[in-house]
Order: C-alpha cells, then structure tokens, then sequence
C-alpha cells in the first residue's frame, strides 16, 4: 500500500473528529436512566410524530412539483432559463429565518396571497409542510435535475422516433432512468425537512402537537430542562441515522442496476 | 457511474447550505484598566423587554464613560441564562423574573447578589384601535380570537399563566413564542388578534398595537434583577455599569418606559 501524505491525513482525520465529536458528546451527556422518564412526558412523542408527518408530506410536495420543475429546467431550452434555475436555489442559500419572514408576508393573514385566498397557513400543521417544502424543495430539485442532465438522451430520442409522446417518454423512459437520483433528492429533501427551524418557528409559530416539531422541541426545552433537550436530540440523532442507512443502501443498489 | 457521481457531488454541496446560524455577540478582548478609568466592551445579556431602554441607557453610559462601548444582546431570559451557564462570555445578565437568573446564580456563575432594579407588568396587546374589542382576559376567549403567548419558559409566558390561572380563564393560544418581542411581533404583523405581552412593550410599540390593561395583571408582576456575572471579561466594566442601572437617574428613564420601581 502506498504511503499516505500526512498533508492530507491530518486535516481529513482532524475534520472527521469535528464532525464526530459533536455527536459523541451528545451520546456521553445522554442521562441514560431517565431517558424512558423523559422520551414519555414533554409531549416527545407528540413533536416525533408531528416531524415525522410534516417532513413526509413536505417531500411529497417537493416530488409532485420539484420534479416537473427539474425536467422543465434540464429538458426545455426556454429563455431565461438560467435565471429560473438561480431563482429555484435561493431557498438554498437564503437563511431560513428570512425565509420565514417571507412566507408570513406572503401567506400571513395580511400578506399578498393569504389576504386575498382568506385562508390562514401561519400557526398551522399545514404552516408547517409549507416552511418546510419551501426550505427543502430546492434539494430535490438540484439533485434531480443533475440526475437528468446525467441521463443518456439516446435512450429517450430513440423512443421519440418510435413514436412516443413527450409525456410518455417522462413516464416510460426518463423517470426510470433518474429513479436513483429522484429518491436521492427525496432523502435529502426529507432530512432537510425534518431539521428545518428557523422558517418554521418563524412562519409557523410553536405550539406542542399543531406546530411544535422536534427541533423546536429540543430548542424551547434547552431552556427549562437540558436533559429533556439533550434527549429529544438523540431521538432526532437516531431517526436521521436509520433513515439515511436504509434508504442509502436502496439507493446504491438502485444506481448499480439503472446505469 | 456518472450519475452516481454526479448525485454524490450535489450531496456534498448542499451539505454545506443546511447550516443557519445563531446570533450570539463576542466580546472584546477584556480590558484592564484602573477601577476608575473604565475601558473596552461591557458585553451586557438583557431580556428582550429590556431592548428600547436599555439601548437607551447604553448611550448615556458611554457618554458618561469614554472610551467603554456597551454591547448588548438581547433574547429570552431562559435562553440568555442557558448561555450564561454554557460559558457565554458576558459581563452583566438582566433578567425578566427571578427563577430565570436562579438558573445563573445556581449555577455559581453571578459575581454576587443578584438586585431587582425594575418590576413589569402584563397588558393585552391588540391592534391599533382594538378592532376586535377586547376587553379584558375573558374576551380572549370569544370565537375567532388568536392570541399568542410566550412559553412557558419566558418570563413573560410565566406570568401570563399566573395571570390567566387567576382569572380563571382557560386560554388555547395559537402559538407559544420563545420571546415577548416576537409575541409582540405577531400582533404588529397581524397575525394573531392579541398577545400578552409587557406594558413596558405595547409602550414602545405604540402606533403598532395598543395596550389593554387588565387587573389580573396585578397578580402577576415580574421582578427584574440583575447582576455583574463572576466570570466577567470586564469586571470593572460590569460593576459600574451595574450601579448605573440602580442609580436614580437610570430608574427615571426606566419608570418613563413604564417599568415600575421596585
């Protein structure tokens, strides 16, 4: 084996600690005892499963329109285009507490569209998949448009000269072939999602069971009973690791057999 | 293969754009100086009620002090007494209510007693003109109605319980704000039709919101110690700018602010 250069060793295993530590220290400071105690009051179940079902449909909502948006952006030349794609990852780089301003001037009840629709999104469940789906979306629409222009064009020009329709070849040709970038995006989004605070506290506002989901949990009980914070962190620490083993294993395999 | 990489590649991207940040000021390096020429940064931890007038008081001070810059940071008091105890470098903490600076002082981290130099009071912020009509804490109530609340952590959400419990009112708010400013701020931006919030606040806010008084509120009045922090980077600093809080002319303006003497 060839020696590695410890130029190169030092910072790597230096930055990996860094990574790491954070999480070991979580682990060490973890009361083990009361952790049953803990997990059952403080409403720990009901923030889980509020995360849970919000990040969830937030990646649904990404799927439905992140997808369509992907395709349009890598498959039609249209003027402008260059501008859209800078447009879509905004949300990416925009923190995500002025991204909840925004949304509340836009969908609060004195904002352009929530004043005129009547319908009232802050301080809801629903409030929530929005903050999330506008902070994680852009995620899934890089990952699957980098999938698309990856994509060989052969395969759908072929099915093109057969006869195939535009929507056709999307449905029986190109949504195969970017299947494993598409569920890449939708984990990466999930996970974006799952996390996602500043926008939500911001727009959503935090009240246990409608709004609260775990990481404002984690973040409102740091202040009345570390304890509890430091176990609700370890939930949220055990559900992000499951999710990303299983679903990176799936997704692997899936690129080996689709290229 | 390529898509493969190319998948791995946008991975690692945004990995990087996940991170938000949390606004935390630094202070300056400490400054020695002679007890009695004062130097460097005063990094000061107040609640955010405190925001108006302290910023206020914060100039006569370094008017009165040359060369000594006051740096505040304001928030929740339980979230500025967490940073306190995780080792945020700080000179002076002032708290909204006394269990939050209990979290301080049983922590070993105040320099001595803490002294309750202002007390506050509940009101019912509503929108200008009060649109909605309210009353008092039984109105909340009616159909319709959003109101928010601080947490339960908050001083301000603590007295609001107090408050509510004593008037027998059995309020489901829309949403319980790790602040009272931005309970506040839900009522300015019209999101919610009212917020228990400080008089002190409706005060500052005034053209914004109005201010209904109540007189369950006289049952939950809060207590505003403060105290120069034992691991001050700028002890001398702290100190004066501690006795400046106590002192008669700095209670005036607060009590101009609708704070009460304690």
């Amino acid at each position: 084996m060839r020696r590695i250069p410890p130029v190169l060793l030092l910072p790597a295993v230096l930055g990996l600690l860094f990574l790491v530590l954070p999480l070991v220290g979580l682990l060490v400071r973890t009361p083990w005892a009361s952790v049953p105690r803990l997990l059952a009051g403080q409403g720990a179940l009901t923030a889980l499963r509020l995360s849970l079902v919000t990040a969830t449909l937030a990646t649904v909502v990404a799927l439905v329109f992140g997808v369509p948006l992907a395709w349009l952006l890598a498959r039609v030349p249209f003027p402008g285009r260059r501008l859209v794609r800078a447009l879509v990852t905004i949300p990416l780089v925009l923190p995500p507490v002025v991204g909840g301003v925004a949304l509340l001037l836009v969908f609060g009840r004195r904002g352009l569209v929530g004043s005129w629709w009547g319908l009232s999104l802050p301080f809801t469940t629903a409030g929530v998949v929005v903050a999330e789906a506008f902070v994680a979306m852009p995620f899934l629409v890089v990952a699957v448009e980098g999938a698309l222009l990856a994509a060989d064009l052969r395969y759908e020009e072929a099915a093109v000269t057969l006869g195939a329709g535009r929507w056709t070849v999307f449905r029986r040709i190109t949504l195969p072939m970017i299947g494993p970038g598409v569920a890449a995006g939708a984990v990466l989004c999930w996970a974006r999602a799952l996390g996602e605070f500043g926008a939500t506290i911001t727009f959503a506002g935090n009240f246990p069971g409608r709004t609260q989901t775990m990481p404002l949990a984690v973040y409102l009980a740091l202040e009345s009973d570390p304890d509890s914070a430091i176990v609700l962190s370890l939930v949220l620490l055990a559900v992000s690791v499951v999710v990303l083993v299983t679903l990176r294993g799936r997704w692997v395999g899936a690129a080996r057999v689709g290229t | 293969m390529w898509s493969k990489l190319r998948i791995l590649a946008v991975v690692a991207v945004l990995g990087l754009a996940g991170c938000s940040g949390s606004d935390r000021s630094g202070s300056a390096p400490a400054a020695s100086g002679s007890a009695n020429a004062l130097t460097g940064t005063v990094t000061v931890l107040a609640a955010s009620s405190l925001t108006e007038v302290f910023d206020q008081l914060g100039k006569q001070f370094e008017a009165a002090h040359h060369g000594v810059k006051v740096s505040f940071s304001y928030g929740g008091s339980s979230t500025l007494a967490q940073q306190i105890v995780n080792g945020a470098p700080a000179d002076v903490f002032a708290a909204a209510s006394p269990a939050t600076m209990k979290t301080v002082t049983d922590a070993g981290m105040a320099g001595d007693a803490p002294t309750v130099f202002v007390r506050n009071q509940l009101i019912i912020a509503v929108a200008p003109g009060n649109p909605k009509q309210v009353a008092g804490l039984a109105d909340l109530l009616k159909p319709g109605m959003k109101v928010a609340l601080c947490a339960d952590a908050v001083p301000c959400g603590a007295a609001a319980k107090t408050a509510l419990k004593a008037a027998g009112v059995n309020l489901r708010p829309v949403t319980l704000e790790q602040d009272v400013k931005s309970a506040l701020s839900k009522v300015e931006l019209g999101e919610v039709d009212a917020a228990l919030v400080y008089r002190t606040d409706a005060k500052s806010a005034s053209g914004k919101v109005d201010g209904v008084e109540f007189p369950e509120s006289a049952k939950a009045i809060n207590d505003y110690p403060i105290v120069a922090l034992g691991k001050a980077p700028n002890p001398d600093g702290a100190a004066a700018f501690v006795a400046f809080i106590l002192s008669a002319p700095a209670r005036d303006v607060m009590v101009q602010a609708g704070f009460q003497a304690p």
